[in-house]
């Protein structure tokens, strides 16, 4: 017996030692991660010293990009980026909390998983395909109706002027709300699964409407989750790149008319590439830079945000 | 109208409204599954699923290399991400019940979140810039690999907190250890949430344009060397997008077509297998 007991606990220990070695491997594992990010940004930071030398504070308001002058400024691409997410989110995300409430609270049941799921494949395409049908279809139809039509309603505005040409800031935006519905009606729709039923039924037990139970128990309750959704669909629409590149027009200037060419921070450095040496490589990464600051603001301030009551952000395609 | 009646019709216009909310976002996805295949079905034969692009638009191109690369950009990475990912994943939920890891849980889903371009930069400024061996496939492939470690990360995590704490319990009680818990019972119990997040990664990652047009750049030869530049699909198109060469535009919408079939293929078989083991009774989510 006592032998047997010994031999046990000798195997135990070396049991133990096991366990010790298999934990600390995938920590180190996890951990490389971590590290790895962190590493890598400050690699960037090196390669972006000379622009950030330069230029200084200057580079997020210099309003000039002129590689033959090698004087660089971010203030336009920062501009393009902020008029095509605000497109994107006119239209994406009352049309996407319209999506989660149907998909959530009215689809009937069988319908319900088939629904989320096309919802969900527009996420699963490709952003250069996107890019390519832009060009193939949206196109034409923004050349041809959509951009007389408001020109015609807004047209004495700044934003509606100059000859409608299709490949233009408007169109930009309006491929990037399609692109951020599957990322906003997700999320959305699971904040709004995420309210207890005793809010609804409490809603109808007093004689509302279905709308109504919508309205005062589900949208009231789930309001945060669903501000942090639009939130995750901005920084979304923030870094999205081929497909903005393939239909923004490449104009490294300030233009109010949506009519106009632009450029955002990511379509710049995508549009740009193959071309850039020296400073203006530099100057690329430095932008590049600025975008990873953004994501990481976005998304720490919409998990702080959505975390109260979701224990973890769905992932959907990030900027592909 | 009285009060009761003015709600009604209010409840029946809104419900409406949703409703044509689903139909209006159905439509690009039917409009570009349509285009893609109208524009990309006449482009394929066999030649051109095994010839090289050659980029002048003389008839007889193909996108062989551009398939080719693709394939090996995916493996690559996969080699990388898929057990870095799984691992991380087995890390944050079965050791992870402390400060690090929910560091490394809050990371990740940071990560999962970001946009690939930055991604794209960050493995430029690794592999190209501090490693110095150029715009190449294993560029590529680690840019894609970063892309693929979170998503592959948060799957496997999920699939292994849905495993009943009873067969942890239960091997444990037998005496077994717990490393030998993980990887013979935990993971295998969790093969099947595991398999279809490695699957849903491996589709995101074949349609990633951005971060390949910063690392592996593009060549018009076959190229299988790692430290090589290497064609992909997705590059094809981009490259080509905008072509005033009819047999350029062609090509285009015939790797768009390949392209999408590789990526919805991938989507929808992890669907109807996920759907399977649902009626097994056994759950698994994907986000």
């Amino acid at each position: 017996m006592v032998t047997a007991k010994g031999s046990m606990l000798r195997k135990n220990t070396v049991r133990f030692g096991g366990d010790q070695l298999f934990e600390y491997s995938v920590m180190a594992i996890a951990a490389l991660n971590l590290i790895l990010v962190w590493f890598l940004a400050v690699i960037m930071f090196s390669d972006a010293w000379p622009s950030i030398d330069r230029f200084g504070i200057g580079f997020l308001v210099g309003a000039d990009w002129d590689p033959n002058r090698d004087l660089y400024g971010a203030l336009p691409f920062v501009f393009g980026t902020l008029v095509t997410t605000g497109i994107a989110m006119l239209i994406g995300v009352p049309l996407s909390i319209g999506i989660a409430i149907y998909l959530s609270e009215l689809a009937p049941l069988r319908l319900k998983d088939p629904l989320s799921f096309i919802v969900e494949l527009l996420a699963a395409v490709p952003s250069v395909i996107y890019g390519l049908w832009a060009m193939y279809a949206l196109r034409p139809v923004m050349v041809d109706t959509v951009e007389p039509f408001f020109q015609s309603v807004l047209g004495w505005t700044p934003l509606f002027q100059g000859e409608p040409i299709g490949l233009d800031k408007f169109t930009a935006g309006v491929i990037l709300a399609i692109m951020v519905i599957p990322t906003i009606a997700s999320v959305s729709k699971e904040a709004m699964m995420a309210v207890p039923d005793s809010q609804r039924e409490a809603a109808l037990s007093i004689g509302a409407t279905r709308y109504e139970v919508t309205r005062m128990a589900v949208l009231t309750y789930a309001r945060s989750g669903i501000f942090g959704a639009c939130i995750l669909g901005m920084g979304r629409a923030i870094g999205e790149t081929m497909a903005v590149a393939m239909t923004i027009g490449n104009a490294n200037k300030i233009s109010w008319s949506l009519l106009d060419p632009g450029q955002t921070m990511a379509s710049l450095i995508a549009n740009n590439w193959g071309e850039a040496e020296g400073i203006q490589l530099s100057a690329l990464i430095e932008i590049g830079l600025v975008l990873f600051f953004i994501a990481l603001l976005v998304n720490v301030f919409a998990r702080a945000v959505i975390g109260r009551f979701m224990s973890r952000i769905p992932t959907t395609g990030g900027g592909l | 109208m009285n009060a009761y009646e003015y709600r009604r019709l209010k409840n029946r216009l809104a419900s409406g409204l949703a409703l044509t909310c689903v139909i209006l976002a159905m439509i690009p996805l039917l409009y570009i599954l349509a285009s893609v295949v109208m524009k990309g079905a006449p482009a394929l034969s066999w030649e051109f699923l095994t010839n090289r692009t050659v980029g002048t638009g003389e008839p007889g191109e193909g996108i062989g290399n551009a398939i080719v690369g693709t394939l090996l950009l995916v493996l690559y990475a996969s080699m990388i991400g898929l057990p870095v990912g799984i691992l991380t994943g087995v890390y944050i939920s079965e050791y992870g019940n402390n400060r690090f890891g929910a560091t490394v849980r809050f990371f990740n889903d940071v990560l999962a979140n970001f946009p690939s371009i930055v991604i794209g930069l960050l493995a430029y400024a690794l592999v190209v810039t501090y490693l110095n061996v150029g715009f190449s496939l294993i560029a590529g492939a680690v840019a894609l690999a970063i892309i693929e470690i979170p998503i592959v990360a948060n799957t496997t995590e999920e699939a292994l907190r849905m495993v009943p704490n009873s067969l942890r319990e239960g091997a444990l009680a037998l005496g077994i250890s717990r490393w030998r818990t993980v990887i013979k019972v935990m993971l295998s119990s969790a093969k099947a949430g595991i398999v279809t997040g490695a699957l849903l990664a491996i589709a995101r990652i074949s349609g990633e344009t951005a971060p390949l047009l910063l690392t592996a750049f593009y060549s018009n030869y076959w190229s299988f060397s790692p430290t090589e530049p290497v064609a992909s699909l997705p590059l094809t198109i981009f490259r080509n997008y905008n072509s005033p060469s009819e047999v350029l535009l062609e090509q285009a919408w015939g790797a768009a077509i390949v392209l999408i079939m590789i990526v919805l293929s991938l989507n929808v078989s992890v669907r109807l297998f996920m759907r399977r083991n649902a009626n097994k009774g056994q759950k698994v989510r994907m986000r």
